[in-house]
C-alpha cells in the first residue's frame, strides 16, 4: 500500500526535483547495465546478426568469408523449366523443415502441457506439510541436476530395445508381447523423447510452481474452510488463480527452451525423421552437408517463429514478470 | 443466536499444552473478549471455536450441540482475521459473496444481502475494486462485511485492528461496537492483547493467562474486583501500582495495589512522601511519576496540568477502600 501511495505522488508530482531525481537513477542504471548489454551484444547480438546475415548469402563452411549476396534465395527460388513449368526451391518449401517445424511445436506443446499438469501436482504435494519434505524437495531436482547428454545417454541405454530394463520390465509385466526399438522405431521415437524429456523438467516445472504457491497467503485457505468451498473448488477458484502468475512465466520459459530442444533428441534419437526438430536440422545442415548459408536461414527462422510464439503468448496470456496480480 | 458453552478445553501441538482445561460459557447474544498476553492461547481457544484446529479433549457446545468434530462452515460461524484474509484476485462483491454463491443461493438474494451489509459498512463504493486498491481499514470493512453476509450465530474476530494504525482501530472499533448493537441477536467472540480494546467493546472480558482462565467478568468487575494480581495488573492503563515489603506489610499484605487515580497528592502529611521523577502532561489529565523509595515509581493521576517539576519531594495518599490487598500467592485478601 505504501509503496504504491508514493509511487503515485512520485509520478503525480512532477516539478524539477523529481525529474533530476529521475536522471540520475537512471544513468545509475545504465552504468549498471552496461557491461551485461556488452557481453550481450558480444555473445548473442554479433553471432544472431552473422547468422542472419549468413542466410541472405551462398556461403559455405570451406567459403566462410567468401560467400555472396543472394538475397532470398535461400528460403525462396525458383526456375521456370522449359516446358513452362515453375518449380520452386528453398527453405520456405522444404518438406524436411516442415516436418522439423511440425516435430519441434507438437513436441513443444505435448511435453510442456505435460510436465505443467505433472509440476502442479508435484508442487502441490511437495507444498503440504509431512515428514521429510526437505529430502523430497531436494530429491526431486536430481533429474534436473544431471546434465542432459548424461540422463539421455542413461535413457537410450534403458530404452535399449536388446538389454534395455524398460523392455525387460515390460515384458515380465506382461504389457508388452515383444520387445519394442523405442527410439529407433518411428512410431516411439518421439514417445521416447517425451518421456525423458518430461522426466528431465518436471522438477523444474515444479520448483517454479511451488515458488507462487508458497506465495499464497494460508488464512486465504482459513477463511475458505469457514465459507465451506470444497477442497476442489478452492484449487480451482483459489489456488490456480493465485498461482496463474507463476505458472505463466514457467511455461514461457519451458516453452522457449522446448521450442530449441537439441541435445537430447541428438543423443537419443539421432537421424529420426520423427523427432528431428528445428534445430537438429538446423545443426545438419550447417556441418554435416555442409550447406552453411542454408542452414543458417533455418536458424533466421527458428528464432523468428520462437519470436513470434513467444511475444503471441505473452500477449494473449497477459503474463506479467514482476510476481503477479497482487 | 448461540449460546456457547466450553467444558474442560485442552489443546496441545505436539508435546506443547497450549490450552489447559478451559471452563466457559458464552451467553447467547453476548460481546465475549478474550484478552492476555501473547502465547496466552487466546487465539488458539478461538480457532478452536471456529473449527479450524480439532480439540485435543474436552466438550464445545454451541446451543447444546457438540461440535467438536463440526468442519467449520457447519457451525454458522464467520470469522474475521487479523490479516484480513481476502481472496485477493476477487473483487469486494466476489469475496463477500463467495460464500453464498458456493452454497447455490439465489442471485438476486446475494445481491441484496451483499449490498446490505456493503451499505451498513459504508463500502458500497468499493464493491467493484480489488482488494488491494483498498486501504487497510476498508479491507478490514470488507472482511467485516463478508462476515455479516454468512448471517452468522457467531462471530469470532481474530485481533481485527491490530494491523491498523491507532486512528483507524479506534474509528473500526467504533464500527464493531454498532455492528454488535445492529446484530444483538448474534453472540460475538473477539481476541485482542490490547486491555483498552477489550474494555470498551465487552459485554464481559475472559482474561486469559498461560493456556487458562485466570477471570472471567464485565470489564468494571474486572477493574475492581481483579480476583488476582495479575488480572490487576493486566486491565487498566497506566497499569496499577504495586507495592511490596513493609508498605505492603503495614496493610497487613503481601502485596498492595493502587491505582493511580486513587492516589491524592496533598499539602497535609500524606502517608508516602517522595521524590517527583517525571511528569506527563496529557492535557485533560496527568501523571506524575514519585519515587518513594519502593523500587518502582509510584503513578499518581492528577487532573489538568501537573505543577509538579522533577525532584520536587511532594506527599501522597492512596483511598484507604480503593486499596487493593493481595496474599503471597497474587490471590486477593478480602477486607
Amino acid at each position: 500500500m505504501t509503496v504504491e501511495a508514493t509511487a503515485g505522488a512520485v509520478s503525480r508530482t512532477q516539478p524539477k526535483i523529481a525529474n533530476e531525481l529521475l536522471k540520475s537513477r537512471v544513468g545509475a542504471a545504465m552504468w549498471f547495465l552496461l557491461p551485461m548489454l556488452i557481453a550481450l551484444a558480444i555473445v548473442a547480438g554479433w553471432p544472431l546478426l552473422r547468422t542472419i546475415y549468413f542466410s541472405f548469402t551462398n556461403t559455405s563452411l570451406s567459403s566462410l568469408y567468401t560467400g555472396e549476396w543472394i538475397g532470398f534465395k535461400n528460403y525462396l527460388n525458383w526456375t521456370t523449366l522449359k516446358s513452362g513449368r515453375t518449380v520452386f526451391s528453398g527453405l520456405l518449401v522444404d518438406p524436411a523443415w516442415w516436418n522439423a517445424v511440425w516435430n519441434t511445436v507438437r513436441f513443444a506443446v505435448v511435453s510442456v502441457s505435460l510436465e505443467t499438469v505433472i509440476g502442479m501436482i508435484v508442487a502441490l504435494v511437495l507444498n503440504a506439510e509431512f515428514k521429510g519434505r526437505g529430502i523430497v524437495r531436494a530429491a526431486i531436482l536430481i533429474p534436473w541436476a544431471i546434465p542432459t547428454i548424461v540422463s539421455a545417454k542413461m535413457w537410450s541405454w534403458m530404452l535399449n530395445d536388446q538389454f534395455g530394463i524398460l523392455n525387460d520390465l515390460f515384458l515380465r509385466l506382461g504389457l508388452i508381447s515383444h520387445k519394442v526399438a523405442w527410439t529407433a522405431s518411428a512410431d516411439t521415437a518421439m514417445t521416447a523423447v517425451l518421456i525423458v524429456d518430461i522426466w528431465k523438467t518436471t522438477p523444474f516445472m515444479a520448483l517454479l510452481i511451488l515458488a507462487g504457491l508458497q506465495m499464497v497467503p494460508k488464512d486465504v485457505y482459513e477463511a475458505a474452510k469457514i465459507d465451506g468451498v470444497h477442497p476442489v473448488k478452492v484449487f480451482f477458484k483459489v489456488t490456480l488463480p493465485l498461482v496463474r502468475p507463476a505458472v505463466m512465466v514457467a511455461v514461457i520459459f519451458r516453452l522457449l527452451d522446448a521450442m530449441r530442444i537439441f541435445d537430447l533428441i541428438y543423443v537419443l534419437t539421432p537421424n529420426s525423421a520423427s523427432t528431428k526438430t528445428m534445430s537438429v536440422i538446423s545443426r545438419e545442415n550447417l556441418f554435416d552437408f555442409d550447406k552453411f548459408a542454408y542452414g543458417s536461414a533455418q536458424s533466421t527462422l527458428l528464432f523468428l517463429i520462437i519470436a513470434v510464439m513467444t511475444a503471441l503468448y505473452i500477449w494473449l496470456g497477459k503474463v506479467r514478470f514482476d510476481g503477479g496480480d497482487r | 443466536m448461540a449460546h456457547i458453552e466450553l467444558k474442560n478445553i485442552k489443546k496441545s501441538f505436539g508435546l506443547v499444552d497450549v490450552i489447559k482445561g478451559v471452563d466457559l460459557e458464552i451467553y447467547s447474544g453476548e460481546f465475549m473478549v478474550f484478552v492476555g498476553p501473547s502465547g496466552c492461547g487466546k487465539s488458539t481457544l478461538l480457532r478452536l471455536m471456529a473449527g479450524l484446529e480439532d480439540i485435543t479433549s474436552g466438550e464445545m457446545t454451541f446451543d447444546g450441540t457438540m461440535v467438536n468434530a463440526l468442519a467449520p462452515s457447519k457451525r454458522g460461524i464467520a470469522m474475521v482475521f487479523q490479516s484480513y484474509a481476502l481472496y485477493p484476485h476477487m473483487t469486494v462483491y466476489e469475496n463477500m459473496a463467495f460464500g453464498m454463491q458456493l452454497a447455490k443461493s439465489d442471485k438476486d438474494a446475494i445481491k441484496k444481502r451483499v449490498e446490505k451489509a456493503a451499505e451498513l459498512l459504508q463500502i458500497s463504493q468499493y464493491l467493484g475494486r480489488l482488494p488491494k486498491q483498498l486501504s487497510g481499514g476498508q479491507r478490514q470493512r470488507v472482511a467485516i462485511g463478508r462476515a455479516i453476509v454468512r448471517d452468522p450465530k457467531v462471530f469470532l474476530f481474530d485481533e481485527p485492528l491490530s494491523n491498523l494504525d491507532a486512528a483507524l482501530r479506534v474509528a473500526t472499533r467504533l464500527e464493531i461496537a454498532k455492528l454488535h448493537h445492529a446484530m444483538n441477536s448474534a453472540t460475538m467472540v473477539y481476541v485482542t492483547h490490547d486491555q483498552v480494546e477489550a474494555m470498551t467493546l465487552a459485554d464481559r472480558i475472559c482474561v486469559l493467562r498461560d493456556g487458562l482462565i485466570e477471570q472471567v467478568g464485565t470489564p468494571l468487575e474486572l477493574y475492581e474486583n481483579p480476583q488476582s494480581l495479575f488480572v490487576a495488573g493486566f486491565i487498566g492503563s497506566p497499569k496499577m501500582n504495586f507495592l511490596n515489603g513493609e508498605i505492603a506489610s503495614k496493610f497487613g499484605a503481601n502485596t498492595i495495589g493502587i491505582r493511580s487515580e486513587h492516589i491524592e497528592i496533598t499539602d497535609r502529611d500524606g502517608a508516602w512522601k517522595g521524590k517527583v521523577v517525571h511528569s506527563e502532561n496529557l492535557g485533560s489529565d496527568s501523571y506524575t511519576y514519585v519515587d518513594i523509595g519502593a523500587g518502582e515509581p509510584v503513578i499518581v493521576r492528577e487532573e489538568g496540568t501537573s505543577r509538579h517539576s522533577p525532584n520536587d519531594v511532594i506527599s501522597i495518599a492512596p483511598i484507604p477502600t480503593k486499596i487493593h490487598r493481595f496474599d503471597e500467592a497474587g490471590k486477593p485478601l478480602k477486607h
